[in-house]
């Protein structure tokens, strides 16, 4: 075949194409919606108007969308951490459920603690709970070197059990007619919300643990340490750079901050630990960490996107949409994102032009 | 060079956002033209499943569509499978921001989120289904399926062979144990040598794990298969090995023609009808109804062709006598798995007793997780 195409890598994927070829592929995703829509007999236009109207259309739309998004950021900044040593953390669940678990531990305890105590207690042991979680697959992954996919994965189910095991055991409300719930927790252990809004300052953790971040992982020493080794352990290696210490100390960094997100919802949201704590935000958010190139800024700017996504995805519901759309919607984001990710790194070439 | 790019860059930002609020304005004023809508009185349902469940979340939906064809005043709406977590406080208020003026919330894991916005909405009635807080504009309501559990536990009870039965059961909560134990003292009234065997699955909505749990059942010795899960997989599986089951929610013998005995099963309609014309009337008050077979909001599902004319009978004089008030389920002597008595001969258990069921009867064989 003379006129064979070829993948190419390419040597120096540019800065613009990798801002806009994610933003076109988002797109692209809404486009193939739309034409699902369209398909199914409804006006894709309408549906979208909704779907913004609903997320960001008014005040309440808008605040609720950020409330959807704090554990989205806390998350994704979380595994990206992870990410950029090539970590691959898909635990988030997990040690969000175990930030959660040990951030109830205290509430459930001693409730009588005054608030000062309460909130940045229950913080550190949501981030020791998540840290935790994320340091065992990291000892097994250093010292065995045991795939950590396989392994934070498997903690995922291991952690949402223990919850489940302690509902509907140990930490059942006595007064709650034997239903899964622990006792809700006292008004000291209540992160404190912006105005009337469900908005709490997990907000500002997550926008303050950002820019932290980005220093840490821009600036410093450390940051540039972690990402030669996520780029070649070999010549980190060479380089003298400690690699196993410091998977222990990313994938701590990475299931803390998952296990504050946990810390975050129970305490700003749920009030109390239950089952069904999160639908799925430790998994959405690799997505965000993946959409948004591991960058800490972006990260906060999709985790709203999605946000707006699952509170529009509802709010369309009462026109007659299903519930399968805004899931729909999503995976076909992440479908064009990764497909666009791919270009960004490789071109078609054909083998003819290669030759000359 | 850097220039152009950011060029670029700015000129897809920029349209993107044109699209975006363009789209924001655009259709704006054909929404408000609607007049039909106002009018009407709106009721909303949250459900917990999809509509297409084939189960619990699908027997609510024709709740609805029976008030909405028996009440044409009335413009109903729902949201479907929103999760038990942070979304249900913002699916309610949406609904409520909306119009709706009466909600029905139909998840046990809606039951503070019910409360929480019920507080800000006081002109606005809630109903919550199977919780027990109530305000003075929430009322709760359930219906008492442990009685058409225990008749299909008779005709479980008359078709085992191998004295085994099977029951795929998603959480250990009261209304999930009082099921069990309802239907294992139908299946014992006609057959005191037949067992019991409970799974938990820990899941309401999980048409494979559910087909697997029964498997697993029927690997172990079950000929029939019940279950308190959403969907038809447990009944799908009895099917596929030639054996029986009993349905739950609503007529599974669709799904599995040649398996399913019967099915216990919910009949909401009429009672959405009484609420909201008691809300229409003003006359709703803030009960927490629990409604029985007289009532009608629970029954069974007409029975499979296997089903013979002597458990049909021996069903139905049971029912009557549930129905007539002469004699309930859970009226003594009824003995605990250790052989306990538990209530005593001329003794009924209370309803409070019954809502926080955490033990089982003698004949399960299974453990309830504390």
């Amino acid at each position: 075949m003379a006129m064979a195409v070829k993948l190419e890598k390419r040597l120096n994927p540019s800065a613009a194409m990798n801002v806009i070829v994610p933003l076109v592929s988002v797109l692209a995703a809404f486009v193939v919606g739309a034409i699902f829509l369209t398909l199914t007999d409804r006006d894709p236009l309408e549906v979208y108007t909704a779907m913004f109207k609903g997320a960001l259309g008014s005040q309440y739309g808008l605040a609720e969308t950020v409330v959807k998004a704090i554990p989205l950021m806390l998350c994704a900044l979380g595994i990206s951490a992870a990410f950029r040593m090539q970590l691959w953390n898909i635990g988030a669940e997990g040690q969000f459920y175990m930030g959660a678990f040990a951030a109830s531990y205290l509430p459930l305890t001693y409730p009588q603690l005054p608030i000062w105590l309460m909130l940045p207690g229950m913080a550190l042991l949501g981030c020791f709970g998540g840290g935790l979680w994320g340091l065992a697959p990291a000892m097994l992954r250093a010292r065995w070197k045991v795939n950590e996919i396989i392994t934070t994965l498997m903690f995922n189910y291991v952690a949402i059990l223990w919850v489940d095991f302690l509902v509907y055991g140990p930490w059942k409300d006595p007064k709650g007619f034997n239903f899964p719930l622990t006792a809700k927790f006292p008004a000291s252990a209540a992160l404190p919300t912006f105005g009337d809004s469900r908005i709490h300052v997990g907000l500002i953790i997550a926008v303050v643990l950002a820019a932290v971040f980005w220093v840490v992982f821009e600036k410093s020493r450390w940051g540039f340490e972690i990402k030669v080794i996520g780029a070649s352990e070999q010549a980190a290696r060479y380089a003298g750079m400690n690699i196993r210490r410091n998977i222990y100390w990313v994938m701590l960094l990475s299931g803390a901050v998952c296990g504050l997100a946990g810390m975050a919802e129970v305490s700003g949201i749920v009030g109390r630990l239950q089952p069904n704590l999160s639908p799925g935000y430790g998994y959405t958010a690799i997505i965000v960490a993946w959409l948004s190139k591991l960058h800490p800024a972006a990260i906060l700017l999709v985790s709203i996107l999605f946000g707006a996504l699952q509170v529009g995805g509802f709010f369309v519901q009462t026109m007659g949409v299903p519930a399968s759309v805004a899931a729909m919607l999503q995976g076909a984001v992440l479908f064009f994102v990764v497909g666009g990710e791919f270009l960004t790194q490789y071109r078609f070439v054909s083998s003819r032009k290669e030759v000359a | 060079m850097k220039n152009r790019k950011f060029l670029i860059l700015m000129t897809v930002v920029m349209a993107l956002a044109l699209v975006l609020t363009g789209c924001g304005g655009k259709k704006e004023e054909p929404k408000k033209e609607a007049p039909k809508a106002a009018e009407k009185l709106k009721v909303a349902f949250v459900y917990v499943g999809p509509v297409g469940d084939a189960g619990w979340t699908y027997a609510h939906d024709q709740g609805r569509k029976y008030l909405e064809s028996k009440m044409p005043d009335v413009q109903t709406v729902f949201v479907e499978s929103v999760p038990e977590g942070a979304d249900s406080e913002r699916v309610i208020t949406q609904l409520v921001e909306q119009g709706a003026k009466v909600v029905f919330t139909t998840s046990f894991g809606y039951m503070d989120p019910t409360i929480n916005v019920a507080k800000k909405y006081p002109g606005v009635t809630f109903m919550h289904c199977s919780g027990f807080k109530t305000a003075p504009n929430v009322g709760t309501y359930f219906g008492r399926m442990y009685q058409a559990r225990y008749l299909s536990g008779i005709a479980a009870g008359k078709q085992t062979k191998s004295n085994t039965i099977g029951y795929v059961a998603a959480f250990p909560i009261p209304e999930v144990v009082r099921g069990i134990n309802a239907f294992t003292l139908g299946v014992r009234s006609v057959n005191p040598q037949a067992k019991v065997k409970v799974i938990w699955t820990n899941t309401w909505y999980d048409p494979a794990k559910e087909k697997q749990a029964a498997m697993s059942l029927l690997d172990a010795g079950a000929d029939v298969i019940a279950q308190h899960q959403d969907t038809p997989g447990p009944m799908q599986a009895a099917q596929e090995k030639g054996k029986f089951g009993i349905g739950y929610n609503t007529d599974m013998s669709k799904m599995a023609p040649k398996a399913v005995l019967t099915s216990p099963v919910w009949n909401w309609g009429p009672y959405y009808v009484k609420v909201v014309e008691g809300v229409k009337n003003k006359t709703w008050k803030n009960e927490q109804y629990w409604g029985s077979m007289k009532e009608n909001v629970i029954d069974l599902a007409p029975f499979g062709p296997m089903v013979t004319d002597d458990t049909k009978k021996l069903i139905a004089d049971s029912k009557k006598k549930i129905v007539d008030g002469t004699w309930d389920v859970f009226w003594g002597p009824v003995k605990d798995q250790t052989g306990a008595v538990k209530i005593a001969a001329g003794q009924k258990m209370s309803d409070a007793d019954m809502l926080g069921f955490n033990w089982f009867v003698e004949g399960v064989d299974g453990t309830i997780p504390k």
